[in-house]
């Protein structure tokens, strides 16, 4: 068993968990979807960027673009959320869920993206 | 992408997760402590942006102070926390940046992509030049003289450096790698589209053979030229078709025989293949008679085979020879008195030095000359360091083998009609050759002229071509004149020219030029410039064959050819 491996599998699972458990229930109540769990999946899916630096494969690289898609979108989903919130003071109302929620789904899709490569590495490995 | 970059990430890896986890954890921390208004009673936490907001300019130790309201105690408690380990977050990144910036292995990774960049980016045609000793070093500055673009592949990272603090015109591509590696022959640019030949002159001669097979298999389009000093080595080489092989011993050989046998012709060949503008070489007579030859390895063997052909009687000294076995050979090193007595020093008429050792060379030369005044002394000098010692010394002729093979890879490469002029020579007589060399003298005050081809096509003689594609007919003696006036002739001599059908050697002023035409041409360097620029621009052309000066305006062109349509009306 090699740590490595497992702290890398941990964080890229664990960045689409956190991704579902924002991105799960309907998508323009509020109450279902907690600020925490946004910020959350964010911290753990830049970190999971941040292990698949210097990796020159061609899986290496598709790994890190598929992070970089969720960060962007998760990113966007943030500043959404901070500028209903704080900026013009709407508040979060149907609408501003619903496109902070459906933003972090397409980062949901890109980390899912990251799980199948993940486990499509796994089994090509012969030892 | 280029592997610095990935290098880069590679390392920053563990600092960038670490400086993630710290914000991660402090913008955390600042939402959940409760914070106070400004009644003093408690009031919601901070929200993520406004945490966010404040961790980011504490962290970066700009500090606007407590924004937006004044923090309650339990806030400035988990900030004080948070200054400290942001600052260490990034002082950790940076310190980690640092160290890779000077890391051996990532300043050699820069270097080498950044040499592989410059190489990408030669847009002229260019030299690839293995190897920069004491040959590699002539040559390259050779090149630089004469315009020519080239690449360095050097094993001594030491000389690499010398190299920078040279003077050279032009910013040089140079690499300390060993050159017998395919991978960084590529990297000097082996497949560039503008690498014209490959020059093989290390001071190992294995070397060279692996640089040969390299290029041979790896881009046999271009030619390699490479140095061999023995036999087998030099076999090897020509078995799998290298261009050129210069074995320096071998040349000096067939110099000295040539010598001997026609000096005017060699004084020619020394004129035409010397480096250009060095100043002119001592003029050499080496005597017919009886030669003693100190040392008989590659070297002496080689002089042997051409000498004794040409009628030279020869004693040989060397510490391996049996007297027995060979005729007029003396077991000994020949720096001593007595073993040169042995060989016939009185009557000799001429002696060379020719161990591998400086010393001892010089050492035989001085010997040899006190025993007998009048002796022909040759040297060879091996390393370029002792030049001041042959020089001191003064003798009759020193071999310097890299200077040979300098000069030999300049003429191959910068003039391929010169071997055609050359071969035409041997029908020639001494007289010819000696009114020859007199002209040449002359061309560059004390200098040796530059020897360079120019052909009469668009690319180098842009202006001529049009010119005599339009049947405008010029003479070698019209535009052999100095471009910024026309009454003076060009210092320049035109040794040959090829046209489809033959050769003219020494073609007089008179001939008409025809387009095609290759010139072989011996001059001063600024000469060759002056004359390369009368036939490229048509405005300087039509100055040297008329003696008017055109502005090469359109419009001016265009006014002076309405008012002569005006004042000839049809």
């Amino acid at each position: 068993m090699n740590l490595e491996k497992v702290i890398f599998g941990f964080f890229i699972v664990l960045a689409a968990t956190l991704n579902f458990g924002f991105f799960i229930g309907d998508i323009d109540r509020p109450e279902l979807h907690h600020v925490y769990e946004l910020a959350a999946a964010l911290v753990v899916s830049l970190i999971a960027t941040a292990l698949k630096f210097g990796d020159r494969t061609q899986i290496g690289a598709i790994h890190l673009s598929t992070s970089l898609v969720a960060d962007l979108q998760l990113i966007a989903a943030a500043i959404t959320w901070a500028v209903a919130v704080h900026a013009t003071g709407e508040g979060m109302t149907a609408s501003v869920t619903s496109s902070v929620v459906s933003l972090s789904g397409g980062a949901l899709f890109a980390n899912i993206v990251s799980v199948i490569i993940l486990i499509v590495e796994t089994v090509m490995l012969r030892r | 992408m280029n592997s610095a970059f990935f290098l880069v990430l590679r390392r920053m890896r563990a600092p960038i997760i670490v400086l993630i986890v710290i914000y991660a954890i402090s913008v955390f921390g600042l939402t959940l402590v409760p914070g106070v208004d400004a009644e003093g009673k408690a009031a919601a936490p901070l929200s993520f942006f406004h945490a966010f907001y404040f961790i980011s300019y504490t962290a970066t130790t700009i500090g606007f102070g407590e924004i937006p309201t004044a923090f309650s105690d339990g806030q400035r408690l988990w900030v004080t926390i948070c200054i400290y380990l942001t600052v260490i977050g990034w002082s950790y990144s940076i310190v980690t940046l640092i160290a890779l910036l000077q890391d051996k292995g990532f300043q050699n990774t820069l270097t080498v992509n950044r040499f592989s960049r410059r190489v990408r980016q030669i847009k002229e045609p260019f030299y690839l030049v293995c190897g920069c000793g004491e040959t590699g070093n002539l040559i390259c500055r050779t090149f630089d003289r004469i315009g020519h673009a080239f690449v360095v592949i050097e094993k001594d990272e030491l000389r690499v450096q010398e190299l920078d603090l040279q003077d050279f015109k032009t910013d040089t591509p140079a690499l300390a790698a060993d050159a017998s590696i395919p991978d960084n022959l590529l990297r000097a640019g082996l497949k560039h589209p503008k690498c014209r030949a490959v020059l093989a002159v290390t001071s190992d001669e294995q070397a060279n053979l692996a640089i040969a097979i390299a290029v041979r298999l790896l881009n046999p389009s271009i030619s390699v030229i490479a140095q061999g000093r023995t036999l087998s080595v030099t076999a090897n080489m020509a078995s799998f078709g290298t261009d050129h092989i210069i074995n320096p011993f071998a040349r000096f050989a067939e110099h000295l025989a040539l010598a001997i046998s026609a000096p005017e012709r060699f004084r020619l060949i020394e004129l035409l293949t010397a480096l250009p503008e060095t100043p002119l070489p001592e003029i050499h007579r080496p005597p017919r008679g009886r030669w003693i030859l100190c040392g008989y390895g590659r070297f002496g063997r080689l002089i042997a085979d051409q000498l004794m052909p040409a009628g030279i009687e020869l004693t040989i000294i060397d510490p391996s020879c049996n007297p027995e076995e060979m005729a007029n050979s003396i077991r000994g090193y020949g720096t001593e008195a007595e073993s040169l007595r042995q060989a016939g020093i009185a009557s000799a008429s001429g002696i060379i030095a020719g161990s591998d050792n400086d010393v001892n060379n010089l050492s035989i030369a001085v010997t040899a000359a006190e025993l007998n005044s009048s002796l022909f002394v040759v040297a060879r000098q091996n390393h370029h360091v002792n030049a001041p010692l042959f020089d001191a010394y003064r003798d009759d002729y020193t071999m310097v083998p890299s200077r040979i093979v300098a000069q030999e890879c300049i003429a191959i490469l910068t003039t391929p009609l010169l071997a055609a002029f050359l071969s035409l020579l041997r029908e020639r007589h001494e007289d010819w050759s000696n009114a020859l060399v007199c002209r040449l003298q002359g061309l560059c005050d004390g200098r040796t002229p530059a020897v360079w081809g120019l052909k009469l096509n668009i690319s180098e003689a842009q202006a001529a071509y049009r010119a005599l594609m339009q049947d405008r007919r010029m003479t070698l003696g019209d535009i052999l004149r100095d471009g910024t006036d026309r009454s003076q002739p060009l210092p320049a001599v035109t040794l040959l020219i090829r046209r489809e059908d033959g050769l003219i050697l020494l073609p007089p002023d008179s001939l008409s030029l025809a387009p095609g035409d290759e010139l072989l041409i011996a001059s001063s360097l600024a000469a060759r410039r002056n004359l390369e620029l009368t036939l490229y621009r048509p405005s300087e052309l039509d100055y040297v064959l008329t003696g008017h000066e055109v502005t090469g305006s359109w419009v001016w062109n265009w006014l002076a050819a309405r008012r002569k349509a005006g004042e000839q009306p049809s």
